[in-house]
């Protein structure tokens, strides 16, 4: 492993036990409001003061982190399944199937990312709970995100399907069930693998994208989107830069889930 | 051959709108609410006219009938009226078209131009500091999100096509220098530089015809990136254009409006990567 990886791995365990630890580490709750501080600087109370309506900035920095953190691989997690069972199965089968997965494939990547995700997060109602919210806005992001490595299992498990030891193990007798289950997903592992990671980031910077645009999480959760979403209001970036700190948060955590998956070779290895 | 081709583009766009549109009638028929409509909740309309609103939604239940009176309205030039701005879609789509293909285009060139002078000279110089540099900035701008740099934009007063190139070169730049990279490490270039070519030569006789094609599909590719990252260009610039449009039709959950908005830019990102895909053809043909 690289001393760059290395360091990109503290990072992300770091700041993943410090929002994890919010419930301790956080000086008030997330919807906590301190109304006779509203808009508040930094203080000694309040290390990145407070938003317009009261609450405290670190602590909902803190929650909207593990919101993030934990929801972005749930999310990535759903598409990754998703895109092996789709792609694999179908570069697997073959043929007509093979073809009538990548046409569905072909239509949804021919639809920029922002527009697909806009579009079917509108298609559900938008006042619902905050939590209904956070699921939804997830699992859009898991149930839309699995086309681009779905075409790629298809193409990996394509070339498995006539592979020796496949034909060898189709040859023995083997049911194409069992040999789709025991043989092919075992050896798609790699590319599932950096699928996940490179979704991790990919499905945290959406997230960002639709609160900013008011269509993720609702209030009073906080999320990356919904943080970022202050800067709206800014008339200079030397205003209040203690405002930026989701945002340099984000990119560290960004970058460093890149850094992660910086060499696929290795990984595929 | 080309004929081929482009027929075959051309029917893949017919299929692709036919499909998409399907797809898109389906969705917006299956969303929770369609069936109820907030006019009938007005306590000044008549039992007549609740009735009235409830046969016309009546009629819309069959899916395949909704979608064959919606290409039926499309054929005409009909797109149906915005339940949020109660205007007509299709003067609403050509009143803010220009716009956006405006900034769309803008953005692409600033980035193009960024990405091929940023490329070709990494390229070029194989210099491990300039290279370094130059993957760090963009790698930077990768992790920023799209909206994030749509609010700077409008902090520092930068032009809507700017954010827009800002946006799309990282993601450009990677591919391109990857492929120019690979291009100058092919065996022929090598020879070509140890025998004294100027470097000139080995670009535009050498490097380019290689990697164009490639480029082509990627520049392709990029009008997907840039009409998508005009919704929050668009949306917190206050630029009246398509991607505003969107933005605002998924607030107001006015379907028919962000569904004619959804296959329009399907269309158009798929015309440019079959235009790309067709002059790639082209280039590969005449150098064969």
């Amino acid at each position: 492993m690289s001393y760059w990886r290395k360091v990109a791995c503290v990072v992300l365990l770091l700041v993943a036990a410090v929002s994890l630890a919010a419930n301790w580490v956080a000086p008030a709750g997330y919807a906590k409001q301190y109304r006779e501080a509203a808009g508040a600087p930094p203080s000694h109370e309040h290390w990145l003061g407070t938003d317009e309506i009261g609450r405290d900035r670190f602590a909902r920095v803190l929650y909207g982190t593990r919101i993030s953190l934990l929801l972005a691989p749930a999310a990535a997690l759903v598409s990754t399944l998703m895109a092996a069972l789709i792609g694999g199965l179908a570069g697997y089968l073959g043929g007509r199937w093979a073809r009538a997965a990548m046409a569905v494939t072909d239509l949804f990547l021919s639809l920029p990312w922002l527009f697909l995700l806009i579009t079917v997060r509108a298609l559900l109602p938008l006042n619902v709970s905050p939590l209904i919210s956070v699921l939804v806005t997830f699992l859009i992001l898991g149930l839309l995100g699995w086309t681009s490595a779905a075409r790629i299992l298809c193409t990996t498990a394509s070339s498995l399907r006539d592979s020796g030891f496949v034909t060898q193990a189709r040859a023995a007798g083997i049911s194409r069930t069992r040999l789709f289950w025991i043989q092919v997903l075992p050896n798609l592992k790699p590319v599932l693998y950096a699928q996940f990671w490179i979704s991790i980031p990919a499905f945290i910077l959406s997230e960002a994208n639709l609160g900013i645009l008011g269509l993720g999480v609702a209030e009073p959760l906080p999320s990356w989107g919904s943080l970022l979403k202050e800067l709206e209001g800014l008339v200079s970036v030397g205003e209040e830069p203690w405002k930026f700190v989701p945002l340099v948060l984000l990119v560290i955590v960004v970058t460093a889930f890149q850094m992660v998956l910086s060499k696929p070779e290795e990984v595929a290895a | 051959m080309l004929g081929r081709t482009i027929a075959r583009h051309g029917i893949t766009l017919i299929l692709t709108a036919l499909l998409g549109g399907f797809l898109c009638a389906t969705l917006v028929r299956l969303a929770p609410g369609f069936d109820s409509d907030q006019e009938q909740l007005d306590p000044h309309l008549s039992s007549e006219s609740i009735h009235a609103l409830r046969q016309s939604r009546a009629e819309q239940r069959n899916i395949f009938r909704f979608y064959v009176a919606l290409v039926k309205g499309a054929i005409r030039g009909d797109l149906g009226t915005s339940t949020s701005l109660r205007q007509p879609v299709t003067a609403l789509l050509i009143e803010r078209a220009p716009l956006t293909a405006r900034i769309v285009g803008g953005g692409l060139l600033i980035s193009w131009i960024a990405v091929m002078t940023l490329a070709l000279s990494a390229a070029w110089l194989r210099a491990f500091a300039y290279d370094t540099l130059a993957t760090a900035l963009t790698g930077l701008l990768i992790c920023i999100p799209a909206a994030v740099l749509a609010l700077l934009s409008v902090l520092w007063n930068v032009p809507g096509a700017l954010a827009i190139g800002l946006i799309i070169f990282p993601r450009d730049y990677r591919y391109a220098r990857n492929l120019l990279a690979k291009a100058y490490s092919l065996p022929h270039i090598v020879a070509a530089r140890a025998k004294g070519l100027s470097e000139l030569r080995i670009l535009f006789w050498h490097v380019v015809p290689v990697a164009g094609p490639q480029l082509l599909a990627l520049a392709g590719v990029s009008v997907s990136l840039a009409v998508g990252a005009a919704i929050p260009v668009e949306a917190l610039c206050g630029m009246a254009g398509v991607g505003q449009l969107a933005w605002q039709a998924a607030l107001a959950r006015d379907l028919p409006l962000l569904m004619n908005i959804t296959v329009l830019v399907t269309l158009v990102t798929l015309l440019a990567n079959s235009g790309a895909d067709v002059i790639g053809h082209m280039w590969r043909g005449q150098q064969a």
